[in-house]
């Protein structure tokens, strides 16, 4: 498989196009499916145009800046996830450090999730934030981990190298349980399924509480996209980004990436809802250390291979 | 950009984080000057580097500085919930113990 | 077209260099103590895009990171110690104000004089082609001593910051004779509990 090449920064719009297309057939696979599921697929376009045309509530003193830049802001670090994240052959950005600017950009979500509860002054929105702290305390270092071992296995932190790193094997079949972490952060940092408590119905919808109108188009857009965001990093990282039979390149990026984020919301309602208190005892007592397992094979074979 | 725009901006958020240093009473307001001047520090030592000698080097010299900066995060951290459980306060000037 | 790429440069680094020293005047003048972390936060931000320009990526990138996550905690942090309502209040605990002001802008003024001031020797070597590979070898070879002793250091600093923040020894939990089982935790849940 050739090396990936950059492109003109103008495929920044039709990424994003792309980006948002996925994050709506999500959507459309997570409103027709598990818990209080609509037949059809038409639920998402009503609620988005519902959304469009409800009025903006607000609250007493809400903190306008820091609310609007926690709702917004979720869509825009999905975005700059994808600008390193290969799309067959063609990259926007095979920046020398990808696997590092991917990690700074989920990082950015703790920022995001906490403004968006801290914003509207309300007591369940905050409660909201400070759950979704707690959590991103718990999976952050499983994450960092499991985004060494390709990072370790390919000897560069170059997404376009991990991915030419998989030409023989796919990083999934020797580094299941790095996948597996990483699969499942995606899903913390998307604050979905088992990890939505800081959304979660015992308080009120925490976080999404009090947003109404675009501004809560824009965060539940941006939860859907942070979720396409991961798992096109995974298929980079983890599922041989291009490679595949017969179809194009692009064309298995985007599949492998649609059935990924697929897998990831239909597992959503199997899962046990994970309060963040005790998440991190789990997280850091059983995850890390098998995490850190994991990077201790790959490290060996690395060296020895 | 040139040595001289790099350091005059590094000496302006250095001066403003020396300002938050000194004035502040509550000590994560103190820690927030002191970031601030590490801050400076990382960009003058990064301008310094790019600017002189670019030799691998002054890069790690950057990373322990990096470092630096989370060691004093975390131990302010913890002086601060300190100062806070066994003085109900958090502020400077109730913890001059040492000064007689 | 050189021209045309030096001087967009500079705009944005100057850019850049604006928005890091005015977010960190506003650390100190906001009266929010969320606004004042998540300025602080725009000011490192600011720091580590003029870190990438002079073509430092990795620490550029991990300032961003280590930062971000930083003032997410700083945060809690504040609203736990500051005591007052961040919203509705007026925030100004300071003292000594003038000395403050004075020692600041008589620091700017020597440091500024000194870079405008000192003739810098000519640029010695050139960067690597990889700077962050170069810097991975460093680090694992001839500078590995360095973060030999960072690590330690490191381990050293989550060890004592822990004994200082935590209120609760081995005994509180485990009991006086450290059989209690299971442990006395003010926190339940976890692992098999």
């Amino acid at each position: 498989m050739p090396d990936v090449v950059e492109v003109s920064p103008l495929w920044a719009v039709p990424a994003a196009l792309l980006v948002v297309l996925v994050a709506a057939w999500a959507a459309c696979l997570d409103a027709g499916t598990g818990p209080g599921a609509v037949p059809g697929f038409t639920a998402p376009g009503r609620e988005v145009a519902r959304l469009l045309r409800q009025r903006r509530r607000t609250t007493l003193a809400a903190d306008r800046l820091l609310w609007r830049l926690g709702g917004g802001g979720l869509l825009v670090a999905a975005l700059l996830m994808v600008a390193v994240v290969p799309l067959g052959r063609w990259t926007l950005s095979d920046l020398g450090v990808g696997v590092v600017w991917f990690n700074a950009m989920d990082v950015l979500v703790w920022a995001l999730v906490w403004m968006a509860g801290w914003g509207p002054n309300s007591a369940h929105a905050l409660v909201g934030g400070y759950r979704f702290l707690a959590q991103a305390l718990a999976y952050e270092l499983p994450l960092m981990f499991a985004l060494t071992a390709p990072a370790v296995a390919a000897g560069s932190l170059r997404v376009g190298d991990v991915v030419a790193a998989q030409q023989d094997l796919w990083f999934v079949v020797w580094m299941p349980v790095a996948f597996v972490v990483f699969c499942g952060c995606v899903v913390a940092f998307s604050v979905r399924g088992p990890f939505s408590s800081p959304t979660g119905a015992d308080v009120a919808g925490g976080v999404l509480a009090e947003v109404s109108g675009v501004d809560r188009l824009l965060l539940l857009a941006g939860r859907y996209a942070l979720l396409v965001a991961g798992s096109a990093f995974a298929v980079a990282a983890f599922l041989g980004g291009g490679a595949g039979p017969w179809l194009p390149g692009w064309l298995w990026s985007l599949l492998k990436t649609v059935a990924l984020v697929s897998v990831l919301v239909a597992v959503r309602g199997r899962f046990p809802l994970l309060r963040p208190d005790r998440l991190v005892e789990l997280g850091w007592v059983v995850v890390l250390p098998l995490t850190l397992l994991q990077l201790l094979v790959v490290s060996i074979v690395a060296v020895a291979g | 950009m040139s040595l001289e725009a790099v350091l005059v901006v590094a000496a302006a958020l250095f001066a403003v984080g020396l300002y938050g240093a000194i004035s502040q009473q509550v000590v994560v307001m103190v820690m927030m000057g002191l970031e601030l001047m590490i801050n400076a520090v990382i960009l003058a030592a990064a301008g310094l580097w790019w600017f002189l000698a670019p030799s691998p080097d002054g890069h790690v010299l950057l990373l322990v500085v990096v470092a630096a900066m989370t060691v004093e995060m975390a131990a302010g951290f913890a002086v601060a919930t300190l100062l806070h459980r066994s003085r109900g306060s958090d502020t400077t000037d109730t913890a001059t113990d040492l000064d007689r | 077209m050189m021209g045309m790429a030096a001087w967009l440069e500079a705009v944005l680094f100057w850019g850049l260099g604006v928005v890091a020293v005015a977010a960190g005047v506003a650390v100190f003048r906001t009266d929010s103590m969320a606004r004042a972390t998540y300025a602080l936060a725009l000011s490192f931000v600011a720091v580590g895009a003029q870190v990438l320009m002079l073509s430092l990526d990795y620490v550029g990138v991990v300032t961003v990171l280590m930062m971000v996550m930083e003032m997410a905690v700083m945060a809690v942090y504040m609203v736990m110690f500051m005591g007052m309502n961040p919203a509705l209040m007026p925030m100004s605990m300071v003292h000594s104000k003038k000395t403050a002001l004075g020692v600041a802008a008589g620091t700017f003024v020597a440091l500024a004089a000194g870079a405008l001031l000192v003739p810098w020797p000519e640029r010695r070597g050139a960067p690597a082609v990889d700077l962050t590979a170069s810097l991975g070898e460093a680090v694992m070879g001839s500078k590995m001593l360095v973060m030999l002793v960072v690590s330690p250091v490191l381990f050293a600093t989550i060890v004592s910051a822990l004994v200082l923040a935590n209120p609760r020894g081995r005994y509180h939990r485990l009991g006086d004779d450290l059989r209690r089982r299971p442990a006395d935790d003010p926190q339940r849940g976890g692992v098999g509990r």
